[in-house]
């Protein structure tokens, strides 16, 4: 779909190349992360492709066509891009600013509308809270999420996203990740995605290429990049502690079905059946579902002894954090860290119970790796 | 639109015909005729021109003196800074020979009236940025200089007062370049100074005259916009750190 | 509804009664035969007529040129170029209008048209600064991700600088007007007319009449169109 090759970039005025000699190949459908410490040129190989800075030497390809050789108004048009400053125009509603690249392509209005209203919601903003006002009534997060909305209004079949998620905290960061990869699920684009953050390269990648001064180090599959780095550069950006990274890589959903864990107890279960499998189960807390296993709540050794009643829906506590099945095994971590106990409990979207992971079965895993 | 059309060719065929040729014929004896006049008078101009500086500098002193305080005094009263800071922009937004012609009919033809109207001019740039200099100190500085038990009259001396200075000479800058200005009107009010030079040349038609006062007028007003520019900057905080003493 | 009207059009109207009234006043109840002749209703009219051209005509131009000018001005080919003539405009903003029309009177000689003249070069000073320094002043990432968007750099222009720049934009025009209003009181010292006439006519003929009316006729002119931008001005940005 892009394929790169050669690009250099000298500014003028300087002699050493931001970019030098540049190869890399991304496949249709497939998430590219460049990766590297700031200053390395991440944002000006993004810049180079859709012409904001023309190449000083090489070439690239955009399905087989020199980029050179298209208007690059009609490029920059089906090339989706969310700038690293985030960019909104300040003087445009919310909605103005999505509806950007429509309004540039004269779109007839119903279909604008329609089109910004979808991406909204497909970025978590509602369009009627938020469709009026301006960049500045919201948080940074919110705007990151216009950004990306903006990018992607008109459809296009490439985004270029320049550290997308850089300007907020890491909670929100998190979770803008997620759905990022939701989305992306479902419609397959060709991404090439900045950051200088090496997890969530990890985590967003199909390949990751890894560049330093200008030049490309290693461009490989997240695993393959872990378990087999080019050379010391490569292996200290990733870090010494590459088996916890592999957390990043694995979904919640893949260990799952290797653990075997007791079923959790309907609401309507009897006292002496709870007390059993509190002593059986190595978790010490028995997870409760109502009738249609959405996830009621868990009792604890103190819950029993505190509170009585009749049935386990009467005393068993709510669980303030759970994981999704698509989270990453990194994400169950953070939420048990955060939360002080040794397990959490997996939920699908619709909120149906799928099991419970421990603490000793993300040690497993990182044990089997190293 | 019609009129402004026949205005800008009528314009241009004056100035291409008749007048910019003989400009240029008479610009040179204008030149002479001009140099000459101002060796030939040169005491006149000097004493004019320390006529005007001193209108100037003395109006100067009295406008800081008054609208600092009026700028202190809004920034405790909060309730008064609109109305205060609305009053003087009104007043700066009158003509200035208007003004002048006020001060005539309250204080008559003579240096009074210039003093006054001067002063009511320069008050909002300077009551501006001592109040706005002040208002948009970092509110931690101040509450820290509480916390030390310092009391409000010494915060407003040792802390507020020092740190807005930037702010307030920019506002000083801006009115004494201005008043230089409005100080030749008031020649026309009897206030003396350059202007003189402006009025009399323009009535009696005399170009070196006029040329004169017209210049000499200017280049105060560059020369003390440069000055207060760079006593500025060298006196500042900032200034000095930056020197290293 | 009725704030809006009372704001655009009650406050104007007051004041232009208060001194509506106070040249009825005077020229029904003249203090002597020489305020009788120097002050009438003609004479009134003729000068409000003849302030208002100056006015009109300078400020156009200036707007026209100093727009254009500043828009070009901030065109990255001629950016340079920019930063010199703001130098130039800062120092010419420095010279004072009185010097300003005393040399053009010296250049151009007498009359209306050299005021206009004067007066259009001098309001397009801090339109054409506040022109470049608005554009010049928009966020670069802004206008990069309008072209990384595929905007043409026209319509970024009007779709994206000039409307981001406007509310600078219109200061400078409300800077420019003052100093223009000022300037054409002073334009009855180069025989260009305008309210400047009654003053100093009043002031020759030492009759504190016409000095009051034709200063306060000034002063109107001034406070009014000051106020009206002034509104007009806090309208323009909803954004920020
Ligand atoms: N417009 C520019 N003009 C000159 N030098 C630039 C420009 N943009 C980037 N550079 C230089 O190119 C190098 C790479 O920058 P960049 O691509 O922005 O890095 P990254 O996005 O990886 O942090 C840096 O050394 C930077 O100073
Ligand atoms: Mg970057």
């Amino acid at each position: 779909m892009i394929k790169v090759e050669g690009l250099t970039k000298v500014f003028p005025g300087q002699t050493i190349p931001a970019v030098k000699d540049l190869n890399l190949e991304i496949k249709e459908g497939d998430v590219c992360v460049l990766v590297g410490p700031s200053g390395c040129g991440k944002t000006t190989t993004m810049k180079m492709i859709n012409r904001l800075y023309e190449p000083t030497g090489g070439k690239v390809y955009i399905r087989g066509e020199d980029h050179m050789k298209i208007d690059p108004i009609k490029l920059r048009l089906d090339i989706g891009y969310v700038i690293q400053e985030i960019g909104l125009f300040p003087h445009m509603t919310i909605y103005e600013n999505i509806a950007t690249v429509p309004n540039e392509k004269k779109w007839p209005r119903e279909k604008t509308k329609e089109k910004v209203e979808e991406l909204m919601h497909l970025v978590g903003l509602d369009p009627e809270i938020f469709q009026n006002r301006y960049p500045t009534a919201l948080s940074g997060g919110q705007r990151q999420r216009v950004g990306v909305a903006r990018a992607m209004v008109s459809d296009p079949p490439i985004m270029l996203m320049d550290e997308p998620f850089g300007a907020v905290d890491p909670i929100t960061r998190a979770r803008l990740q997620n759905e990022f990869l939701r989305i992306q699920e479902r419609m397959s684009k060709t991404i090439v995605f900045v950051t200088h953050d090496i997890d969530e390269a990890i985590k967003m990648s199909d390949t990751i290429a890894v560049m330093n001064e200008g030049e490309l180090i290693q461009h490989d599959t997240p695993s393959d990049l872990l378990s087999a780095p080019a050379d010391e550069f490569v292996a200290n950006l990733v870090g010494r502690h590459r088996s916890i990274k592999r957390l990043h890589l694995i979904r919640v959903h893949e260990i799952l079905k290797e653990v075997d864990r007791t079923e959790p107890l309907t609401e309507d279960a009897k006292k002496e059946e709870v007390e059993k499998q509190l002593e059986d189960s190595d978790l010490r807390t028995v997870i409760v579902v109502d009738r249609d296993n959405k996830l009621k709540g868990v009792i604890g050794a103190s819950d029993l002894k505190r509170k009585a009643g009749e049935v386990a829906g009467d005393y068993c506590h709510e669980v303030s954090d759970t994981v999704t099945d698509d989270a990453t095994l990194n994400d169950a971590l953070s939420v048990m860290l955060e939360c002080g106990v040794g397990y959490v409990a997996v939920v699908n979207e619709d909120e149906m119970y799928q099991g419970t992971i421990t603490l000793g079965d993300l040690l497993n895993v990182v044990r089997e790796d190293s | 639109m019609d009129q402004l059309l026949r205005m800008i060719v009528d314009l241009l065929m004056t100035l291409g015909n008749g007048t910019l040729l003989s400009t240029q014929n008479e610009a040179r004896g204008d030149l002479r005729e001009t140099i000459d006049w101002i060796i030939r008078r040169s005491d006149r101009i000097l004493d004019l021109m320390v006529e005007h500086l001193w209108l100037v500098l003395f109006t100067l002193v009295i406008a800081i003196v008054v609208s600092v305080i009026v700028g202190i005094f809004i920034s405790y009263y909060e309730t008064l800074a609109q109305p205060v800071l609305g009053v003087c922009q009104v007043l700066m937004v009158i003509p200035s020979i208007a003004m002048l012609a006020f001060m005539v009919t309250i204080f008559g033809i003579g240096f009074t009236s210039g003093v006054v109207a001067l002063v009511l001019y320069s008050l909002l740039p300077i009551v501006r940025n001592t109040y706005t200099g002040i208002r948009e100190l970092d509110p931690a500085i101040l509450e820290s200089a509480k916390g030390m038990g310092m009391t409000e009259r010494r915060i407003l001396f040792k802390i507020k007062l020092p740190l807005a200075r930037p702010v307030i000479m920019a506002g000083v800058r801006t009115a004494a370049v201005m008043m230089i200005g409005i100080a030749a009107l008031a020649a026309y009010v009897g206030a003396g100074g350059l202007g003189e030079l402006i009025f009399q040349g323009i009535g009696r038609g005399h170009r070196p005259m006029i040329i004169a006062g017209a210049i000499g007028v200017s280049i105060i007003a560059v020369a003390f916009d440069y000055i207060l520019y760079y006593g500025e900057k060298r006196f500042s905080v900032e200034g000095r750190t930056r020197e290293g003493n | 509804m009725f704030r809006t009207l009372w704001v655009w059009i009650g406050i104007p109207l007051i004041m232009i009664g208060i001194v509506a009234a106070m040249i009825i006043y005077s020229v029904n109840n003249p203090t002597d035969s020489i305020v009788e002749r120097m002050l009438t209703y003609e004479r009134v009219f003729r000068v409000i007529r003849q302030h208002a051209s100056l006015l009109l005509i300078s400020m156009t131009g200036a707007t026209i040129v100093g727009v254009l000018g500043g828009i070009m001005l901030s065109r990255p080919s001629l950016y340079r170029a920019g930063r010199v003539v703001e130098t130039i405009v800062n120092i010419g903003q420095t010279v004072p209008s009185i010097a300003i029309l005393a040399l053009f009177y010296t250049i151009l000689g007498m009359g209306f048209r050299v005021a206009v003249f004067a007066l259009f070069l001098y309001s397009i000073l801090p339109i054409l600064r506040n022109t470049f320094a608005g554009i010049d002043g928009v966020d670069y990432s802004i206008i990069e991700a309008a072209r990384g968007m595929g905007m043409h750099p026209l319509r970024i222009l009007t779709k994206i600088e000039l409307p981001i720049a406007f509310p600078i934009i219109v200061a400078g025009f409300r800077t420019a007007i003052v100093i223009n209003v000022g300037a054409a009181t002073l334009a009855t010292f180069i025989g260009g007319g305008g309210l400047g006439d009654l003053i100093v006519t009043g002031l020759a003929v030492r009759r504190e009449m016409i000095i009051l009316n034709g200063a306060a006729l000034a002063a109107l002119s001034a406070i009014l169109l000051d106020y009206l931008i002034g509104k007009a001005e806090e309208r323009v940005v909803k954004w920020s």
